[in-house]
């Protein structure tokens, strides 16, 4: 058995030990699945496996893979009329998997693009990848040379019909970039400020044309079911979520870092025995599970396994499965004025709760944290979660993230702001 | 006496390689991100007259332009050193102690957050999340990214960047 079994998506880089270059990729079985997929089954026969092995998106949002694709389905009116976008702008903070995907195993990112965009129709696709990955954008465009090299991208690929011209962005930076339609006006070299919707970009993304945006895990996984089918993938989840799951953990454990598990892992595993356990001194208060834009987990949760569903209803989301770790040494209230701090920063400046309700939140929180906190400034706090976080008052959900942390360190770390604001002063403040 | 007409004109290698990004694009306008890229790797950063070169050569208007430009955090509108340093400024990096990293890296640097050494060797500034949680508190220089990274370590990393 090869760790490619069970690890479809970092395996062969433990296997080779770093960087799995083209050889190593191929000699692991690398590009045999987009061979079936072009040579032996048709695009909706591909989007109809992939919605039946139940791929959900590793973006964040968790909308299911397969039934996005169905969207855009459909032969392409003109050559390149369609658009595969790949989201490599990994920006939410405490997130690293992205990166490791692209610059350890390139090729598993063009492979899992080649049977999308086959998939959808797309004969152009791009990836979007952040600005600061330096070292990504090499192997990726690297790789890309390659596969053209190899006839793996172009025209007629495997001698098939199918062309597929692949192309890197590299964004000038912003975090609203992550958003999908910000991302497609900074793909067409526009502002990265989101767009209304309806209409979704499957119906009319970038340039106008239909589009579809997936997340680099989501695509890495999509050869592996090709190979392996839907069934074999859903037996990877250990709950009713299927296929693995890059965790990620950082914050003051013995070994932070990136693990390829089956999905639904529990949070305590992975904690103590895939991150070595807090270091000595410091103990465990709150995680943020899935990135800064998701609602805190505490001791009660801690025990609960790592997938959309279990996640979601402990109050929190999944997001990109990289957790932050709050050890009893962070003030929270600081933590979340950091936190806001992002958040107001980042905002695209277009809708008015964001603009201004969220560098308003960050001063309160600062006066908190800094001894000039007033009674009410709590009520005042929730009032603005309520508001600035509901969806539907925002053009997109920028804002409602951002509220996420803030209101469930409201509600499960209360006392703390209570007491700065009673006794004027930070208890975490050493001198 | 008006400014408006001050322009610095691209070389042939910028013209070249936008026109390299224009080729599979729809139109001209949307390389305005590539072009901006372009010509800030090869000037540092991008002035006004580098600005209305680049929209006279993507047909486009330089304040249209200039609203991208100002949206794109890693466009320098104003010059900076010969070495950029990044720092980041969010949450994993936080509580790995950012903040006091970011102190005592102003104190060896001898200039706060948005400035330039005297010598113009550095630029020190906040940047979010590099993507590097695991190896917090993280900085970049130029293309080079460090991590963990402590106080000790400083003398030497600057060192290697003239």
């Amino acid at each position: 058995m090869s760790l490619q079994d069970t690890k479809p998506l970092i395996g062969r880089v433990q296997e080779v030990g770093g960087l799995v270059t083209l050889s190593d990729y191929e000699a692991g079985g690398g590009y045999t699945a987009a061979q079936k997929g072009l040579k032996q089954m048709t695009p909706s026969e591909i989007i109809d496996l992939v919605r039946e092995a139940n791929l959900r998106g590793r973006g964040g949002a968790g909308f299911p893979t397969g039934v996005k694709w169905g969207f855009a389905k459909g032969e392409p009116q003109t050559p390149g009329y369609k658009y595969l976008v790949c989201n490599g702008d990994e920006m939410e903070p405490g997130t690293f998997k992205d990166r490791y995907l692209i610059e350890f195993n390139p090729h598993s990112l063009i492979e899992g693009m080649i049977l999308g965009a086959y998939a959808i129709g797309a004969e152009k696709a791009y990836v979007f990848l952040r600005g600061e990955y330096h070292e990504p954008n090499r192997q990726l465009a690297r790789a890309i040379a390659e596969a053209r090299e190899k006839n793996y991208l172009g025209r007629s690929i495997f001698g098939s019909d199918f062309n597929l011209d692949l192309r890197i962005h590299l964004s000038g930076g912003r975090y609203i970039c992550g958003e999908e339609t910000a991302l497609l006006n900074a793909l067409e070299g526009k502002r990265g400020q989101p767009r209304y919707k309806p209409p979704f970009p499957p119906a009319s993304g970038a340039w106008g044309r239909p589009t579809i945006v997936n997340n680099v895990e989501t695509l890495c996984n999509v050869p592996a079911i090709i190979q392996n089918g839907a069934q074999w993938y859903q037996d990877l989840g250990l709950t009713e979520d299927a296929g693995t799951k890059i965790y990620g953990i950082s914050g003051r454990v013995n070994k932070p870092g990136l693990w390829e598990l089956p999905m639904g892992t529990p949070i305590r595993e992975l904690v103590d025995d895939h991150a070595g356990g807090m270091r000595d001194g410091y103990k465990l208060r709150g995680i943020l599970p899935g990135g800064a834009s998701t609602d805190y987990l505490v001791e009660e949760h801690f025990d609960l396994p790592m997938d959309y569903k279990t996640i979601q209803d402990a109050g929190s989301r999944m997001g990109t499965g990289t957790m932050i770790l709050m050890d009893d040494s962070i003030c929270p209230v600081d933590m979340a004025r950091n936190l806001q701090h992002f958040f107001a920063q980042e905002s695209c400046g277009f809708c008015t709760p964001c603009r201004e309700g969220l560098p308003w939140v960050e001063e309160l929180l600062a006066d908190i944290e800094n001894g000039n906190g007033k009674d009410g400034d709590l009520e005042l706090l929730d009032q603005n979660a309520l508001y600035i976080g509901a969806p539907g008052n925002t053009f997109c959900l920028h804002a409602t993230g951002a509220i996420e942390p803030l209101q469930s360190a409201l509600k499960y770390f209360r006392d703390d702001f209570e007491h700065h604001i009673k006794h004027k002063s930070c208890p975490y403040r050493k001198s | 006496m008006s400014t408006v007409e001050l322009i610095s004109p691209l070389t042939d290698a910028e013209r070249n390689e936008i026109e390299a990004e224009v080729a599979h694009l729809p139109d001209r306008e949307s390389a305005a991100i590539d072009a901006l890229m372009i010509v800030q790797k090869h000037r540092g950063w991008i002035s006004d007259e580098s600005l209305r070169a680049i929209a006279k050569f993507l047909d486009m208007s330089a304040a249209t332009l200039d609203g991208i430009a100002t949206f794109y955090n890693l466009i320098h509108r104003q010059p900076v050193g010969r070495n950029v340093v990044m720092v980041c400024d969010s949450v994993s990096c936080y509580v790995m102690g950012a903040d006091s990293f970011a102190q005592k890296l102003q104190d060896h640097l001898g200039i706060k957050f948005g400035e330039t050494t005297r010598d113009d060797c550095f630029t020190l500034l906040p940047i979010v999340c590099l993507g590097a949680c695991d190896r917090a508190p993280t900085m970049l220089i130029n293309e080079d990214l460090f991590g963990p990274v402590t106080e000790d370590e400083l003398t030497e990393i600057f060192s290697r960047y003239s």
